[in-house]
């Protein structure tokens, strides 16, 4: 290969990637990242394009797949791109982590077909997979079904369950440890079997079976995993999308692709590991799923048991914002089930030009995925200063007037700071309930995803405003329009 | 092989050293644009069969390669500008 021009242009890619990912960190230079990144996927695909075109010796390619190919899946890309709602961010990026997931297993499977059309064909049987190929690719191989298998299924699970079509419950199923356990282990002898007991006749039966394995394995991993642990596994099947690439990558000796495979996941991981802090759960506990199960088969119990609960309409928020001075709403979830973010904005927008200092707390695990609130309150323009995180607004609540939460409930449950028996007992919260009146707006009390009650419903600080986000905010600003007005 | 191992482990590490400080904000573009770099199977998918003798088995996963990993590349790199764009653009209203 010595220096073919395509090697030139993968190096270059590599830096570009590397680049482009670091300036993706941070505010200012994001886009630019972004565009550094899709300049380097250009390069790329033009020196695969050339090595094809060399690799082939005149014998001719069937380009008529690889246009189809493009055109079908660039073309339902960029649909999906430019339509996608931001409330629906999370499923999209579902989507296209599985989408990761699945080219790598086709990646690998066509190798492998064609591998045992052209050089493993001559071959008798009694050469194992791995004495044709090394044990290391063979084993990349397998891995790389097993991971890109599992993060198709698993991100459909998690794509059913962000858009409704799944129960978001944690599904928890007898003997569910024993039956993925099993699953795992069956993977491992199906590996050996390709790899090293059956001749490279058989190992494309056996990778197709493997395959369909890891399919039902993501389905079985994801289900047990409750609906706001879904930032975790969102950012987990990230992460493994990239591994897969990168295993891809060891099957076909890329460096261009182990490179960018491994930022992908790492970068997976470490949204990962912050979504788990911010939960204070560890990976495992998320893993293994379940959680908020035995909670809530008595919530509703719980729920009932509420006493000093104070309920207000649009009209008693509108008044308490009437000449405040400074006022924070903490958007959870339900702002996004609601589609409240543009009126919030609005209502924001209004009270500021009343002379009121407005911010918008932003709790890390608020919402379906990472930095989701992020992304609505950005589409609904609100400006990027008045957005702030956890630790920086916690001690600002005491000085403040009055609190919106708008249908977020586990991130402002203060049990979690002083009941030590709570399920949340640990978990970083905004500390809402340290201001002067507190408003949550909600549909109903029923328990939040951890199926525990919230004392701050009952607070003597606190009212509750039981309606749709997106209903009460308009409702609430007409009222403050008209007395304003009048 | 060695050396594609220590090639990815170099990465994973400079992955970590290169990200750890993202801003919430950045949170979900980072991801959607991980998606996009995740397309990079595109590359494998051009490596695969696509020659006019090879078995019609691995032309058609040739294909769907190359078709779920141009989801990813189109599709990630599009929205991430989307949304980027929408972050950008008020600060320059202010």
């Amino acid at each position: 290969m010595g220096g073919a021009w395509f090697e030139v242009a993968y190096l270059v890619a590599i830096i570009l990637f590397i680049s482009g990912i670091k300036q993706l960190g941070k505010v200012r230079t994001a886009k630019n990242g972004n565009r550094l990144a899709s300049l380097a996927m250009l390069l790329v695909v033009i020196g695969a394009v050339g090595q094809l075109n060399e690799r082939s010796h005149g014998a001719g390619v069937d380009w008529g797949w690889i246009i189809a190919g493009v055109i079908v899946g660039g073309g339902i890309g960029a649909v999906v791109a430019k339509k996608v709602q931001m409330t629906e961010m999370p499923e999209m990026v579902a989507l296209f982590n599985g989408s990761g997931g699945a080219a790598s297993v086709f990646v690998v499977l066509s190798f492998l077909a064609n591998e045992i059309s052209t050089t493993l064909k001559a071959l008798p049987d009694s050469v194992s997979l791995a004495d044709a190929m090394g044990w290391d690719t063979t084993l990349a191989l397998a891995l790389s079904i097993l991971i890109g298998g599992v993060t198709l299924t698993g991100s459909v699970v998690a794509y059913g369950k962000l858009s409704g079509k799944v129960t978001g419950d944690a599904v928890v199923y007898d003997m569910q440890h024993q039956i993925n356990g099993g699953l795992i282990l069956a993977a491992l002898v199906l590996t050996a079997l390709i790899g090293w007991v059956l001749g490279p006749g058989a190992a494309m039966s056996v990778s197709v079976f493997l395959a369909l394995l890891s399919l039902g394995l993501g389905v079985l991993l994801v289900l047990p995993i409750g609906g706001a642990d879904m930032p975790v596994v969102i950012s987990l099947l990230n992460s493994y999308s990239g591994i897969a690439a990168a295993m891809t990558g060891f099957v076909l000796k890329s460096p261009v692709l182990i490179v960018s495979g491994a930022l992908v996941g790492a970068s997976g991981l470490i949204l990962t590991n912050i979504m788990c802090k911010a939960m204070n759960r560890s990976l495992l506990s998320v893993l293994l799923g379940g959680f908020g199960q035995t909670a809530g088969s008595g919530s509703s119990e719980d729920a009932r048991e509420y006493s000093n609960v104070k309920s207000v309409g649009p009209e008693e928020l509108a008044m308490m914002l009437e000449g405040v001075s400074s006022v924070i709403f903490v958007p959870g979830y339900g702002l996004a089930v609601a589609q409240a973010q543009h009126v919030t904005r609005e209502l924001g927008d209004f009270l500021e030009a009343q002379g009121a200092q407005v911010k918008y707390a932003i709790h890390p695990v608020a919402g379906r995925m990472p930095g989701h609130m992020n992304v609505l309150l950005a589409e609904a323009s609100v400006p990027y200063e008045q957005l702030v995180e956890m630790d920086e607004i916690n001690p600002e609540f005491k000085s403040t007037d009055v609190v919106v939460v708008l249908g977020a409930n586990d991130v402002v449950n203060p049990a979690a700071l002083d009941d030590p028996e709570s399920p949340l007992a640990g978990m970083p919260i905004l500390n809402v309930h340290d201001a002067r009146q507190v408003i949550v707006v909600k549909r109903s009390l029923s328990p939040g995803y951890a199926g525990v009650r919230n004392p701050l419903f009952e607070a003597d600080n606190a009212h509750m405003l039981f309606s749709d986000a997106k209903v009460a905010l308009q409702e609430t600003l007409n009222e403050l329009k008209e007395t304003v007005g009048a | 092989m060695m050396i594609f191992l220590i090639v990815f482990v170099l990465a994973i590490f400079l992955g970590f050293e290169l990200i750890t400080k993202v801003p919430p904000t950045l949170h979900t573009p980072l991801m959607s644009g991980a998606n996009a770099i995740s397309g990079i199977t595109i590359v494998g998918a051009l490596t695969c069969a696509y020659f006019t003798q090879s078995p019609f088995m691995a032309n058609a996963l040739g294909f769907l390669a190359i078709a779920t990993a141009s989801v990813n590349v189109v599709g990630g790199f599009m929205v991430t500008d989307r949304m980027l764009t929408m972050f950008g653009s008020k600060k320059e209203e202010k």
